[in-house]
């Protein structure tokens, strides 16, 4: 996982809430075998509508994105995760996220920044006054900025550590490396071994 | 702390112990043995693909295909579009990474828990993980057994340990002889009825007691296998002479000075005397008759001599909502006594009873026998080399003569991923371990019971037990 501290990206305007986990990928995505190539997945149905918002020119490359309350509830499934990740999105801001959603971001290298309703349509107005405008996130400081405007948001510590150090799960079990090796060292010789393959 | 006295689940925890978790946080396991099959593999090694990480001990990594396999024509390319891409993703992956891999048609390929304990990798005391909740069968040698799930396969590909936490113990105690006709099968399922599907959450079973302890291997996988419908996290039997016997000499068990070095530290195993145990529970097993279920989960069962309760009978009534929707899906009425129950199919396999002992057992009743009218009974050995051995010993002439089909290896109509499944409506008797709503079938009614009864109930149509057939 890479590390992030700051990042600039363009922002997109979603203006709606209780945008659940079957609208930012619906079940039949579920099928596929790998872990990414979710990109066309997202939003599936919605971007079948001109005047949605990532169908516009200005924001299709948008990685920063800004949507109402309740984003990421229904179906814990992570694909959500990675169907916004494949498509560019580096940070979701909304006023509130699902649990689950919330934590399989951050074990995706996402960042779910919680902001005030009020924060939220300030950004809003903002983008939508200059479609393609970039967003500064900058996750030492916890703020997200538009020109002139910024706005602070929430992130748990440990999911901000996790993130600065650019740390998976798995990575962070790496970071015990010596221990496991240690250990492996230790393991008496009769312990079973798949190869080489005896029938 | 010292010599405090210790269960055969603490000990294979503290002996896996690479770091100890601080703060609430969990304890980071070392993993002997990983098996992997073709459903929750594919993402895994997608997520190692995208982090650029290799598979970090291959040596203890093995992976089959079972889930999705045909068990008729398997030389003829796979029909359906979905089974085929993930098998063809573990080939494609198996080959990438360099994982030992055994394909449909090769002689080791099979149900993944039984492919384990055949090749002498599933030992006393190691950890083994597999995205698959029935990894709770290779607690039988005395192994700390968990299923797992597509992430944590990608963690363990990668670094070989699993971070856990902390579990409870539960002793289940069966004393006793177990009465002829009477199997491991029913014991489980008499266990699972005692103390509910929830009841063995958050707990590491450990069977114990003389009827344990007399059980063969293939018997003790069996009650290991299902620990999982009691809501548990693993099951596990203390290794014995049974157990060594079975390992040694498999192909890769220790051998010479290993085996002695490895049973010197497997007798240490067995649960300390004093230990103690979060929760216990008894059973009798002189006392325990042939069990079945009439439910749509695992611990809706009663003896087959009862009858199908009613809804009344239920206290809870989260228990008693539960019978009456089980009721109306298995299309069945209170008081019907369980052995009128007549079946459409009845199916012998799964990795709770498609070893060779079980097809023994069965073939044993029914030879000589004539298979009752209409039904269809499926025979499907656990793995190739199960197969093998059961042609060698002529079980496959028993079972053709008889009318069965005699079927390649794989978890067939255990869930149905394959075209091995029950029309809507249909009941089969069914060795497997799940009796969910339309687990066989879209509306397919499975009655759970032992290879004994599967064999019985062959013959006679209805439910039965290998005693009903001499008073015929
Ligand atoms: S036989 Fe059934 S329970 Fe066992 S691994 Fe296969 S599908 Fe799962």
């Amino acid at each position: 996982m890479e590390k992030f501290e700051v990042f600039t990206g363009v922002g997109a305007p979603l203006r709606r809430s209780n945008v659940d986990t079957d609208q930012i990928i619906p079940a039949v995505y579920l099928k596929r075998i790998t872990k990414t190539g979710f990109e066309d997945a997202l939003f599936a149905a919605w971007r079948n509508d001109p005047e949605f918002v990532l169908n516009q020119a200005a924001y299709a490359a948008a990685q920063v994105l800004v949507a109402g309350p309740d984003f990421g509830t229904g179906s814990s499934r992570e694909h959500a995760v990675w169907a916004l990740r494949d498509y560019g999105f580096k940070c979701v801001l909304s006023s509130k996220f699902a649990d689950i959603f919330r934590g399989n971001s951050g074990k995706q290298g996402l960042i779910a920044g919680e902001i005030t309703e009020a924060d939220t349509e300030a950004l809003w107005v903002a983008l939508e006054a200059n479609p393609g405008a970039q967003i500064t996130v900058n996750l030492i400081e916890q703020t997200a900025t538009i020109g002139d405007l910024s706005v602070h948001f929430e992130i748990d510590e440990y999911t901000k550590w996790r993130l600065l150090e650019g740390l998976d799960d798995i990575g962070l079990t790496l970071r015990d490396e010596q221990a496991i090796t240690d250990f492996e060292a230790k393991r008496p010789s009769w312990m079973p071994k798949t190869l080489p393959a005896k029938h | 702390m010292t010599n405090k006295p210790l269960t055969l689940a603490e000990k294979v925890w503290n002996d896996h112990l690479v770091t100890k978790g601080e703060n609430g946080s969990p304890d980071l396991l070392y993993i002997d043995l990983h098996l992997v099959h073709e459903v929750t593999s594919p993402q895994a090694f997608d997520g190692l693909r995208l982090a650029g990480r290799p598979v970090r001990r291959l040596d203890l990594t093995i992976a089959t295909e079972d889930h999705n396999t045909p068990t008729w024509d398997i030389d003829k390319p796979i029909a359906d579009l979905t089974s085929r891409t993930q098998i063809n993703a573990l080939r494609t992956n198996a080959e990438e990474f360099g994982v030992r891999i055994h394909s449909l048609g090769d002689k080791e390929q099979g149900i993944v828990h039984v492919v384990g304990p055949q090749l002498g990798l599933t030992m006393p005391g190691i950890t083994v993980v597999c995205g698959d909740s029935h990894t709770s069968t290779h607690g039988a040698f005395g192994a700390l057994a968990m299923g797992i799930g597509t992430s944590e396969v990608e963690h363990v590909l990668a670094t070989q340990t699993l971070p856990l936490k902390a579990f409870k113990t539960m002793a289940i105690n069966v004393e006793g002889t177990l009465r002829p006709g009477v199997t491991a099968k029913d014991i489980i399922l008499a266990v699972i009825a005692k103390i509910g599907t929830g009841g063995g959450q958050g707990y590491v079973l450990e069977y114990r007691g003389s009827a344990i302890r007399a059980l063969s291997m293939e018997a003790r996988m069996t009650i290991c296998n299902m620990s999982i419908e009691a809501g548990a996290r693993a099951g596990m039997v203390a290794p014995d002479q049974i157990t060594y016997d079975y390992l040694q000499g498999r192909a890769h068990a220790p051998a010479g000075a290993d085996w002695d070095s490895a049973v010197a530290y497997w007798n240490t195993l067995p649960t300390d005397d004093g230990a103690k145990f979060d929760a216990e529970v008894f059973l009798d097993a002189n006392t325990l008759d042939p069990f079945v279920t009439w439910g749509t989960n695992p611990g809706q069962g009663v003896s087959l001599n009862d009858t199908v309760p009613s809804p009344d009978d239920f206290t809870d009534p989260n228990d008693k909502a539960a019978a009456v929707r089980a009721l109306e899906y298995m299309d069945l009425k209170a008081g019907t006594r369980m052995k009128d129950i007549a079946v459409n199919t009845v199916f012998l396999g799964s990795c709770t009873n498609s070893r060779i002992e079980d097809l023994r057992a069965a073939a044993a009743i029914i030879e000589g026998k004539k298979k009752a009218d209409g039904v269809r009974f499926m025979v499907v050995p656990g793995s190739a080399r199960v197969r093998l051995q059961a042609e060698a010993e002529g079980l496959d002439k028993i079972f053709k003569d008889f009318g069965a089909e005699w079927r390649f290896a794989g978890c067939s109509m255990c869930l149905g991923m394959n075209p091995d499944q029950l029309a809507p409506g249909e009941r089969s008797a069914s060795t497997s371990n799940r009796n969910f709503e339309g687990r066989q079938g879209k509306g397919a009614r499975t009655h759970l019971v032992s290879p004994l009864v599967a064999a019985a109930t062959a013959i006679r149509g209805t439910l039965s037990a290998p005693a009903d057939l001499e008073s015929n």
